[in-house]
């Protein structure tokens, strides 16, 4: 089996509302940078693209398709494309080249979340029957989990308002970051409930962007002659549906999954894990079993700014550039879907043996 | 029986969910130029192909464009149909022709309504130009263009429309 | 090149969807029409409400209801300050998780209660029923405090 290795990753800023953009102006310069990076010229040059994007973000039919005009793809090209985060992409394009149908692939993920109301959307994946008539919101569901946390002691408050404040500080060396600052535990603390339990600081923003990965095995990525970090280990879980038979305390499914991926077969150095609250953070470090020793969210992670469809990719790209940058040797990215961490993906970089 | 007729087996549940969409960039341009009665498209950089409307990149080379190129209301049909159903919601009574029309200039079709014809004289190739609503009705909208109609000007040969170069179809 | 100005238009989308019900989820909502709330027995003999037609731990296909209490316990709270146009409640409210009385796994469903300070995890609730009941979730128009 061929080893697999990132070579070029790059992310837009993380906007609250990107404008006049539609979807290609939003994806064209992110690829732009990608394609440079790799020292590649479009679309054309990798055996194969896949994409994550969700067309109800922007109540947009197929606006999956109209992205496909920022690639160049003519003559035609191997394309698909997920409704799913694009760190689902990415494992779908790892499946392509392991099965030999490619050696090469771009993945990129968009998402402009502005046109709609995100929390009242992401209400209408739930249950048909007896939860998406209520219009029971993202946000609701996440504070009902950190309600939970709290009353039974596993979690403080100002454990909660720990993890905002480092992403906010951790955010200022992120120029994509939308939301940045030196706020201390206190300043969190001092904001008041926005959905109780939840403060507004405990809840990621709401984001426009996109970012973009490029994918070769070992061998292409030497011929390239690109610096790269190698993916060791993919896997993903899922829990189900029914909120009341899951533990939701604790993220099984991203357990599972970082086992059958094999992150505990060596030290993980820097993990960035996809928490659009604040509260989830704790519980998939917990469930991860991280200690001090391992770095967490050092991009600020998505509190610092959720671009819905790639911001689970982009978790992939950061830990890709600081093993790149000799920042650290081996390290997870974690990737969710679903309402209070429901679907997890972990997928585990180290440095390349002569890279 | 009224127990029989009491069982639940479907349920209505509608969704409806509301957005405030933004144009991008480069319709932003279009539309904006339209509200003048400037028909606008937009040139690739790199292989020269005239996209109206432009949505911000040549679909071909995956590259921006950037540069606005002003376009004739003057087509060529590309290929057309006869509606013959009524449309839901469509005030138009049929039968009507939805054309591929290809603005002089440009490189890729649009589609719009074809009028004042006989609808069985339609053809590929066949020359039209935009009949425009009076200017104080205009707005951001291609419906400032009521319909295309037949003008006296020889058919284009199939394979030239909409083929490079472009200056004018009989360049 | 001059900036375009940003063009804006709102519109809302509508899915009018029907959906069938199926065996499980029909019997839930025709004992909701008739102001009952059924569950049904998961594999390890748990009371799930609303019930489920597959258990999710064993994928064994389930048949057993089970008739649970409108009253029950929240296991957990969220209190919405400020309800959302499409939410059940005008008023601030609560999403809950509510465990019935005979079911072990607690349903979500909104509570009403004049504040936030009115309620606590283990509170007891019960289910206040729509004037018309149609074979739907809202037939349960929301829980109050017992």
């Amino acid at each position: 089996m061929k080893d697999i290795a990132i070579v070029a990753y790059q992310q837009s800023d993380s906007v609250s509302d990107a404008g006049a953009v539609n979807e290609v102006e939003l994806i064209m310069p992110v690829l732009a940078r990608t394609f440079e990076q790799a020292g590649l010229n479009s679309a054309q040059d990798v055996d194969f693209v896949c994409s994550g994007s969700c067309d109800y973000l922007q109540g947009a039919a197929f606006a999956f398709v109209s992205g496909v005009d920022a690639l160049g793809a003519v003559p035609p090209i191997k394309e698909s494309h997920v409704e799913m985060d694009a760190a689902w992409a990415l494992y779908e394009s790892i499946l392509k080249i392991r099965m030999g149908h490619a050696d090469s692939a771009l993945i990129y993920g968009f998402g402009k979340s502005s046109p709609g109301e995100l929390p009242v959307v992401l209400s209408q994946q739930l249950d048909p029957y007896y939860l998406a008539p209520l219009w029971v919101d993202s946000i609701s569901l996440a504070a009902l989990q950190a309600r939970m946390m709290l009353d039974k002691g596993l979690i403080t408050e100002r454990d909660m308002a720990e993890v905002v404040s480092r992403s906010r500080r951790n955010a200022m060396n992120n120029p994509h970051a939308q939301l940045s600052g030196d706020i201390s535990v206190d300043d969190v603390l001092a904001e008041e409930t926005y959905l109780s339990p939840l403060r507004k600081a405990d809840c990621s923003p709401i984001s426009d962007g996109a970012s973009a990965i490029i994918i070769a095995t070992v061998e292409q990525a030497r011929a390239w002659g690109l610096p790269y970090a190698v993916i060791s280990g993919i896997d993903h879980c899922i829990e189900t549906h029914n909120l009341g038979m899951r533990d939701l305390t604790d993220s099984v499914s991203t357990r599972m999954a970082a086992n059958r991926a094999g992150m505990n077969t060596g030290k993980v150095d820097v993990a960035e894990l996809y928490a659009p609250f604040s509260h989830q953070e704790i519980i998939l470090a917990r469930a991860l079993g991280l200690d001090d020793s391992t770095q967490v969210n050092p991009s600020g992670g998505v509190l610092a700014g959720n671009l819905m469809m790639a911001s689970g990719l982009s978790r992939v790209g950061e830990v890709f550039n600081r093993i790149v940058k000799g920042e650290a040797q081996r390290g997870i990215a974690h990737a969710t879907s679903g309402p209070c961490l429901q679907h997890n993906l972990v997928t585990v970089l180290e440095k390349g043996e002569n890279a | 029986m009224s127990d029989e007729q009491d069982v639940i087996t479907g349920i209505n549940a509608p969704v409806y969910l509301k957005y405030n969409f933004t144009a991008g960039a480069a319709p932003s341009r279009f539309l904006t130029q339209l509200k003048k009665g400037v028909l606008m498209g937009q040139r690739c950089p790199k292989c020269s192909a005239v996209y109206v409307p432009a949505r911000g990149s040549c679909a071909l080379c995956g590259v921006a464009t950037e540069e606005d190129v002003q376009l004739s209301d003057k087509a060529t049909v590309e290929s057309f149909t006869i509606v013959s159903i009524p449309i839901p919601g469509n005030p138009i009574e049929p039968p009507f022709v939805v054309a591929n029309l290809v603005l002089d200039g440009s490189n890729i079709s649009l589609i719009h309504l074809l009028s004042e014809c006989e609808n069985s004289e339609v053809r590929i190739g066949q020359r039209v130009q935009g009949v425009w609503k009076p200017e104080s009705e205009w707005d951001y909208s291609m419906n400032n263009i009521r319909y295309f109609k037949p003008i006296d000007e020889p058919d284009v040969p199939a394979e030239k429309i909409g083929k490079l170069p472009v200056t004018g179809w009989e360049g | 090149m001059s900036q375009p100005e940003i063009l804006n238009q709102s519109f809302e989308l509508g899915y009018t969807y029907t959906r069938s019900t199926g065996p499980v989820i029909g019997r839930f909502m025709t004992e909701l029409k008739k102001r009952n709330i059924v569950g049904i027995k998961a594999s390890d003999g748990r009371v799930v409400v609303p019930p489920m037609e597959y258990d999710p731990d064993t994928a064994e296909e389930l048949s057993e209801f089970v008739e649970v209490g409108e009253q029950g316990e929240i296991v957990s709270f969220a209190w919405v300050k400020e309800p959302r146009e499409s939410h059940p409640l005008q008023q601030p409210f609560a999403w809950a998780m509510i465990k019935l009385d005979g079911a072990d796994v607690p349903m979500i469903h909104c509570v009403a209660a004049p504040a936030e300070s009115d309620l606590a995890t283990g509170a007891r609730v019960r289910a206040v029923w729509a004037d018309e009941t149609i074979g739907f979730i809202t037939d349960i128009r929301c829980f109050e405090l017992v």
